[in-house]
């Protein structure tokens, strides 16, 4: 079974100061060292544990890749150490090494070679290989004129033809389509429940939440939390938004989109948060689960009437749902400066899954053109993560009672009659043609 | 040393697939998209020496020694000629394999010294190729010198390791210092002209002579000289001492690959 042990790993590039110094260091080692040490990954301890999966998140050159890069032994450490038990099977970056002239046949058989196969096994596993990557004749094509998709299709083809005691994969992934991300997760899936150690990186956090059952965020190399990954991504984010806090209120939110505020300020939303039935903050929302979005307001300004409204949206910036305390006959009238006020509105999050965003207006009517003392795009970002329902599509969960009952006789056989089938197939014969 | 040698043999061992599979996919794709395909190959060290047959043999008129024979000359220059491609290939490609195969070192974590290995088996695949096209010439011209024939092997298995053990010394260096890469390429050609290939050490100035005798590869181009005209034995004593040197230049190497293969990942 796949285990990993990181005891205390460091990794620092060398930087020498121009050209000479590197040869001078080398024919004068006693004149002591010449270089700088740049670290990228710095005494990062953690286990996995056989069949546990662990999600790394982290920003751009937080050293994510790195890390994954020393534990496939790619690079070697320059302090602490790694030891991994069973067999790996590493997807780093783009592709696998693939040599741009030979065809992608030939890569992949190349590439399981290098992965441990001989050639004999690896002319076993081809066909399943090209099934699963779905290039069709591009197989036989050199590499160089594959688009980068398509790479990435077959190097996650070889690279998981044999279920490896432990996978690890850096965000190659998310180059592929949404069909094969999906198709691709659903391998990683199986592996896990067949036993396979996961060790993954990745910016979706909704991925890593339904995939991991740990998650590591790494800072500048170094590993400041380890925890749940609802827990580690709650805290990544709290992280990102207080990095930014002077410049990202007024202009950015989390996740890069522009966010515009404008109004009076007569009113402001002092807090905006999403709560789980435990009243604790919540960042990721499971499908229908029941939440409250909990919005303090701060009057700072004598109003004779104030409405607060709000919408979600979802990623792309349709609205969801949105209401306000008008419509909802809840308006508060003649409110004091200096006052504050908590709202809360209860509802089943019946989303699908995917990113969403809560945008917040306080005026006096139920339009914000009136007096618009406050209007706040991207107040609150969310997540919304399929953990315990059925598969489904969509942006809204409608979970239907199914009722079927059988009309005619011949349906009502337990299996298709063969009757049936010649029937609907010499129907379907004249539209063919 | 010899643990150093014994994980890399086994490394090699387990990983055989992959470089039978790697040299037999070069050979493959450096004359794929070519109409005459590995009739290249041959027509690339046969022109070289019809050209030289030509210039220095008739129209230079050059002769070698007393001697009759009218293809004499030929031999001459195949026996050096060939064999220097040999060398110059393991050399000149495996100055460069590290740095070609970049992509590959940082993606997959697998025995580097494969690598070099690939650059050796191609090289020596190509020359027997060849070298077997010149042995069906020596035996149609009834220049076959009969059993001796096999006293080339120990030379050339003296000049081999040399090449490997320079091409991996340089190998390693280029990745840190790519002017090496460049002036080896022009050494190489003045090397080639500092060893009796094209013409014959007795025609050198005495001074000259003395200094192209202390190259590495005189002694062993000498030998196949020696050998195919059937004009002697091979130098064996300077054979073995370059012999020794070639020992010493494969431990440097793979000392020097050990000590900075883990750096070289991080430099490509």
């Amino acid at each position: 079974m796949g285990a990993i042990t990181v005891n205390r790993l460091g990794k620092a590039y060398r930087r020498y100061p121009d050209r000479r110094s590197r040869l001078l260091e080398w024919v004068m080692p006693w004149r002591g060292p010449r270089h700088e040490a740049t670290w990228v990954v710095r005494d990062v301890t953690f286990r996995l544990q056989p069949g546990e999966a662990i999600g790394i998140i982290g920003g751009n050159g937080a050293g994510k890749s790195t890390l994954l890069k020393l534990i496939a032994g790619t690079t070697q450490p320059t302090s602490g150490s790694v030891s991994v038990t069973g067999r790996v099977a590493a997807l780093l970056e783009l592709g696998m090494g693939f040599h741009p002239d030979f065809t992608g046949r030939q890569n992949v058989v190349m590439a399981g070679q290098l992965l441990g196969f001989t050639a004999g096994e690896m002319a076993a596993l081809l066909p399943d290989i090209e099934r699963f990557a779905e290039i069709g004749t591009y197989i036989d094509q050199p590499v160089r004129i594959l688009s980068s998709g398509m790479q990435v299709r077959l190097a996650f083809a070889v690279a998981t033809a044999v279920r490896p005691d432990i996978l690890i994969v850096d965000e190659a992934l998310s180059v592929g389509d949404a069909y094969f991300q999906h198709k691709s997760f659903d391998r990683i899936r199986q592996f896990r429940e067949a036993g396979t150690s996961l060790l993954i990186v990745s910016h979706d956090k909704t991925a890593i939440q339904s995939v991991c059952d740990r998650a590591l965020l790494l800072e500048k190399g170094e590993l400041i939390k380890d925890g749940s990954p609802e827990e580690v991504a709650d805290f990544y984010n709290a992280l990102i938004a207080e990095r930014g806090h002077w410049s990202v209120e007024q202009s950015r939110a989390s996740d890069g989109r522009t966010r515009t505020t404008s109004g009076t300020r007569a009113a402001t939303v002092e807090c905006i948060e999403i709560l789980d039935a435990h009243s604790r903050r919540v960042e990721v929302v499971d499908v229908g689960q029941p939440v409250v979005l909990r919005i303090v307001v701060r009057v700072h300004a004598a109003l004779p009437r104030l409405v607060l409204g709000y919408m979600v949206k979802d990623r792309l910036g349709q609205p969801m749902f949105g209401t306000n305390t008008h419509l909802r006959e809840r308006p508060l009238v003649d409110v004091a400066a200096g006052s504050a006020y908590e709202y809360r509105f209860e509802f089943p999050a019946n989303f699908g899954p995917g990113s969403y965003s809560v945008t917040t207006s306080l005026s006096s009517t139920e339009t914000h053109l009136g007096d618009n003392f406050e209007w706040r795009d991207l107040a609150l970002l969310f997540s919304v993560a399929n953990l315990s329902r059925s598969h489904f599509v969509g942006c809204n969960w409608l979970e239907p009672v199914i009722h079927v009952a059988a009309l005619d006789r011949t349906a009502a056989a337990s299996g298709p009659a063969p009757d049936d089938s010649r029937a609907s197939a010499t129907l379907e014969e004249p539209t063919a043609r | 040393m010899s643990l150093v040698l014994d994980s890399h043999l086994d490394a090699l061992y387990r990983f055989r697939g992959f470089i039978a599979g790697s040299v037999r996919r070069e050979f493959a794709s450096r004359y794929r998209n070519s109409l005459l395909g590995a009739a290249w190959l041959v027509l690339q060290p046969l022109s070289t020496i019809a050209v030289f047959t030509l210039v220095f043999s008739q129209v230079m008129k050059a002769r070698l020694g007393q001697s009759e024979n009218p293809f004499a000359y030929s031999i001459h220059l195949c026996a050096g000629m060939l064999t220097w491609a040999l060398f110059a290939e393991i050399v000149g490609r495996g100055m460069n394999v590290f740095i070609d195969h970049a992509n590959l070192l940082k993606k997959l974590n697998f025995p580097r010294i494969c690598l070099p290995a690939i650059v050796v088996i191609n090289a020596c695949l190509g020359f027997a190729i060849v070298f077997a096209l010149f042995t069906l010439f020596l035996l149609a011209t009834g220049n076959f010198p009969g059993w001796r024939f096999v006293l080339v092997v120990p030379p050339l298995i003296v000049e081999v390791l040399f090449a490997i053990g320079l091409g991996m010394i340089l190998g390693v260096l280029n990745v840190f210092f790519r002017d090496v890469g460049q002036f080896f390429s022009i050494a190489l050609q003045f090397w080639f002209w500092l060893t009796p290939i094209v013409y014959t050490l007795d025609t050198l100035p005495e001074a000259v002579a003395r200094v192209v005798a202390w190259n590495p590869m005189t002694p062993l181009v000498a030998s196949y000289q020696r050998v195919l005209l059937r004009t002697g034995e091979p130098a064996w004593t300077a054979v073995a001492v370059v012999g020794v040197l070639a020992a010493g230049l494969c431990a440097v190497g793979l000392r020097l690959f050990q000590r900075r293969s883990a750096e070289m990942v991080d430099e490509l």
